[in-house]
């Protein structure tokens, strides 16, 4: 291939209108067959199309072109296309280049079309230059060992567990308590249809008797290794360490309820908290006629700034139980703002106001004030003070990031966002993905989350976690990152800024290595690297000077 | 039975059933992709931005759609409409009717002749009436399929029995008057529901001047005002004069939370009028917002920063209180009438523009396909999910997700749509 003559072909699209409308396509044509290497070049009105797709096979065959040039709209949508076309014609598909004249230039130059076209000429170009240089790449195998990891036995862990193992893969469930279950064992009883909380714990059953999900309770992790298709996780129990092979990785570790102590002068006796106050209904031992909720204690402040999403259908709960035992009872909820979004849970406030329970909205500022039997707060509606007596007040607490969940982001190399949750890809279109890929999230590690939530993003996560454990080798991106071990100094500059975790120290050359299955050759690291000791293929300093050059820039 | 189908019908093509349909195909079951209309992408192809991100909506939906369309392990059926099912869990037989389109899928490259010769003119739905297409047309630019549909309703050929200009200018004879509506029979092993929801009407609200006051808009109208590929190109002008609008309102849980339309909450309108105002300051930083609300709906993540930023670096002012009427003066400006909570007095405020965030209200046909399927509706007409498995319907084998369950933004949607694929795949991949 090295010595083999460079022929390029040129396929420029006028993609209906959007480019052939605004730049002189025929013109640009013509241009790009006096370029170097250039032996073929052709306009589309659709390159894309099964038509385009055609021309672009035939020609590779019949001028025995050894590169292509689409000039046309974006990579991000369309690269893969032609990458398969090329391949298809028996061309590696990395000596494919795109050129994008749409979305940066007919797109914006739509009112100076002869700039424009002049633009996409210096495109196309600079396209040529890289093309001559482009290296024929292989994309890399990697096997996958078919079965799951689950880190949390909390509902979304143990959901997550159960789907896999209907889907027929092994999971290993690994839990730090004692048992599996999670919050929902401090739960008296579950909105919106006010059952026990045992009811959804039967769940456990499931998971402890199925044959393809082996249960590790009291479990802490100690590491955690490998890359996705092939990650070991290392385990104690009892001071026994087991290894865990799996394929992919599920992070179901929930959140914790922040502690009451120090907030509106909390005591644990007449003051005390919603999870408190679950485990006195659970024992029936309520007796108080004069009950407070008050919402958003903790969270929504300068410290905490975020709505914990689960407390007002908490309180909504716990007020609606103790009307029901106590018809007589006064409960009013304390308010910000009540959320209770979608039909079910607005239906359930909805009832909630219908038995009687009073809502008080109150304002940041002018927080209730605690006396010794009653409560006082600024109401905005009325535009004065109100009291309200009181034998029992009840704070509802946000949920909080666990305090090991930055422990475990190291091991799993993934991100928390600012107030310790983890993060996922795309908080969009990717919301149970993490950007490594093979890892997953759900439930309350992801953010707070009710028992409905955790279900629907733990069925989330198994099934993106399926995708990966139904093949049984994965193809992963062939353009990464090489690092020149001659000249990396072994400064770890580029260790810091890997988003993927790809790189890692080789202690004995103390110098850097590149996990090619990791890496997906974005290149930060070799735009970083203080000593040039990085090519990212496909993007090598080459390839980018040559059409920088060709451009007009300076060597 | 052994007749079990690895194969799963996924009804609807918006973001749910597009993630539900590409989760499926990648974990090697066959998808059988229904769209009612002749592209997928759904609403969100019709949004300008997504919060909390602000991402370009049909920039992040672009690359999945030609996935979706890419992938051996999924057959598009565009067009198309369930007609019935029988069978059960595991082995469903579907009958879809797939509409004529006029034009052959194989030949059409979407070349834009033909539109630009078609002398008939429809307001174009896409464009919420917006604007007009033609009556040979693509529903959007960046439609997949990547290729145009006639609208048998409005083209003179059917209509007049004159014209087959299409026919003449187009040099891949693509066109094809004599097209059948066909049914087509699926055997599948379980079925997605993913129909998605409509748009609450506030004529419905007459109190509020919709359809009466030209300078009161609905949300979804406002996206199509203020995209780059919307009727104005992105310049946002308000529809009365064509001025630039400088004093915005928006009205939040319009026909929401409220029991004389529909008692549920919409659950994204306090996220997104952030987000429209935010953009429509990014277009024009001298523009004043305000927002009207009942309580500020932000639990998710990142959500109440949002909120936060509209307010610090937006200039939005967030109005507690639900709004009595719109007037109008004889500007044409909207006039806002609503008791301030903190002095208990009616007040009344001049806006350019206001803005109503509309509820989201179940499909239109929604007991039309439930009564096929065999499947339960709530009491708004939502299709019924259970309470803590929210992707079961009430039938085996029948999965729902996104919002044709209950209103739901975007990454709830995805969820969904990854959920209900999950438990479908349960089922065909069940021994």
């Amino acid at each position: 291939m090295v010595d083999e003559e460079v022929k390029i072909g040129v396929f420029i699209c006028h993609c209906g209108t959007n480019i052939g409308g605004i730049l002189d396509v025929p013109n640009i044509t013509e241009y790009a067959k006096t370029l170097p290497h250039v032996v073929y070049a052709a306009d589309n009105l659709y390159t894309c199309s099964e038509v385009g797709l055609t021309q672009i096979r035939e020609n590779i065959k019949e001028h025995n072109l050894n590169r292509v040039i689409v000039a046309s709209c974006s990579p991000r949508t369309h690269e893969p296309l032609f990458r398969a076309t090329c391949f298809e014609a028996g061309l590696n598909p990395y000596l494919f280049e795109m050129v994008n004249i749409r979305d940066q230039d007919s797109w914006v130059h739509m009112k100076e079309p002869e700039r424009g076209t002049e633009k996409a000429k210096d495109l196309i170009r600079m396209g040529v230059y890289k093309a001559a240089l482009l290296e024929p790449l292989e994309k890399i195998k990697v096997s996958i060992i078919p079965s799951a990891l689950v880190i949390g036995g909390g509902i979304s862990g143990m959901n997550a567990a159960l789907n896999l193992a209907n889907r027929g893969f092994e999971v290993n469930l690994i839990e730090k308590e004692p048992h599996l279950g999670g919050l929902i064992r401090s739960l008296n009883k579950t909105y919106p249809t006010n059952e026990d909380a045992s009811k959804l714990l039967e769940i456990t059953n499931l998971v402890e008797e199925n044959k393809k999900i082996k249960v590790f309770k009291s479990a802490i992790i100690e590491n955690i290794d490998g890359f996705v298709g092939n990650y070991k996780t290392t385990i104690v129990q009892n001071e026994n360490l087991t290894k865990i092979e799996s394929g992919i990785i599920i992070v179901a570790t929930g959140a914790s309820p922040l502690s009451p102590e120090g907030y509106y002068s909390y005591n644990g006796k007449d003051i005390i908290s919603q999870m408190e106050l679950e485990h006195l209904l659970k024992n029936n031992s309520v007796y108080a006629n004069n009950v407070i909720m008050i919402q958003c204690v903790g969270c929504r402040n300068e410290e905490r700034k975020y709505c914990s999403n689960i407390c007002c259908m908490g309180a909504l709960k716990n007020a609606m139980l103790i009307k029901e035992k106590n018809p007589d009872a006064h409960v009013s909820i304390i308010f910000r703002d009540i959320q209770t979004k979608g039909t079910t849970y607005e239906a359930y406030y909805r009832k909630a106001r219908e038995k009687g329970i009073l809502f008080i909205k109150y304002l940041p500022e002018k927080p209730p004030v605690i006396k010794k039997d009653h409560i006082q707060v600024y109401n905005e509606f009325l535009n004065h003070e109100i009291s309200i007596s009181y034998d029992l007040i009840v704070l509802s607490m946000p949920l909080i990031a666990n305090d090991d969940s930055e422990t475990l982001a190291k091991m799993l190399k993934v991100p928390l966002e600012v107030n310790g949750f983890f993060l996922e890809a795309h908080v969009k279109l990717r919301p149970v993905d993490f950007a490594t890929d093979g890892i997953y999230v759900c439930g309350s590690a992801h953010w707070p989350a009710d028992i409905s939530e955790c279900i629907s993003q733990s069925n989330a996560a198994a099934s993106r976690a399926s995708t990966i454990l139904s093949k049984d080798m994965l193809e992963v991106e062939g353009s990464t990152a090489e690092i020149n071990e001659d000249l990396c100094v072994g400064c770890e500059a580029c260790i810091k800024l890997c988003p993927y975790s790809a790189i890692s120290k080789d202690e004995e050359t103390d110098t850097v290595i590149v996990n090619k299955v990791i890496c997906k050759g974005c290149g930060v690291c070799g735009a970083s690297c203080p000593h040039q000791a990085i090519t990212i293929h496909h993007f090598t300093g080459d390839q980018i000077l040559s059409a920088i050059v060709t451009y007009g820039g300076e060597e | 039975m052994g007749t079990n189908k690895k194969s799963v019908m996924v009804i609807g093509g918006g973001i749910a059933g597009i993630q539900a349909s590409l989760d499926l195909a990648e974990q090697g079951i066959e998808v059988k992709l229904i769209e009612k209309n002749a592209c997928i992408g759904g609403r969100m192809a019709q949004l300008d931005k997504t919060f909390p991100t602000n991402d370009c909506s049909i920039c992040i939906l672009a690359p999945k759609l030609a996935e979706c369309f890419r992938h051996p392990s999924i057959q598009l059926y565009t067009l198309s409409e369930v007609k019935d099912i029988s069978g059960e869990a595991g082995n469903f037989k579907v009958k879809i009717l797939k509409k004529a389109r006029y034009v052959k899928e194989e030949e059409c490259i979407n070349c834009g002749t033909c539109i630009e010769k078609c002398p008939m003119r429809v307001d174009d739905e896409f464009d919420m009436l917006l604007r007009k297409r033609r009556a040979i047309y693509i529903d959007y630019v960046q439609g997949v399929p990547s290729i145009v549909t006639i609208d048998r309703d409005n083209c003179l050929f059917f209509t007049k029995g004159a014209c087959r200009i299409c026919e003449k200018v187009c040099e891949r004879e693509a066109i094809d008057f004599e097209q059948q509506d066909e049914e087509v029979e699926l055997n599948v092993g379980s079925i997605i529901v993913a129909t998605g929801y409509d748009i609450f009407n506030p004529e419905y609200i007459e109190t509020l001047g919709y359809g009466r006051f030209p300078n009161v808009v609905t949300a979804l109208e406002f996206e199509r005002l203020i995209c780059a590929s919307g009727p104005l190109g992105g310049h946002l002008l308000r529809p009365s004069d064509k001025a630039e609008p400088k004093k915005l309102a928006f009205i939040n849980c319009v026909g929401s939370r409220d029991i004389k339309n529909n008692p549920y909450c919409s659950s994204c309108c306090c996220m997104y009028t952030t987000k429209e105002a935010m953009i429509a300051y990014e277009h024009d930083n001298e523009l004043e917002t305000s927002i009207f609300y009942i309580d500020l709906r932000a639990a998710g993540k990142g959500f109440r920063d949002y909120i936060e930023r509209g307010h610090n670096e937006y200039a939005i002012n967030y109005i507690k209180g639900k709004v009595a009427k719109i007037l109008q003066d004889e500007a044409n400006n909207p006039v806002i009438v609503y008791e301030d909570i903190n002095t208990s007095k009616v007040k009344q405020i001049k806006f350019d523009l206001v803005i109503l965030a509309t509820s989201m209200v179940p499909k239109k046909d929604a007991s039309k396909l439930s009564n096929i399927l065999g499947v339960e509706l709530d009491e708004y007409n939502f299709f019924k999910g259970g309470f803590y498995h929210p992707q079961k319907s009430s039938k085996e084998g029948i999965f729902l997700c996104g919002a044709c369950r209950e209103p739901m933004d975007i990454p709830n949607s995805v969820i969904d749509g990854s959920g209900a694929a999950a438990k479908a795949a349960e089922i065909v991949m069940r021994e």
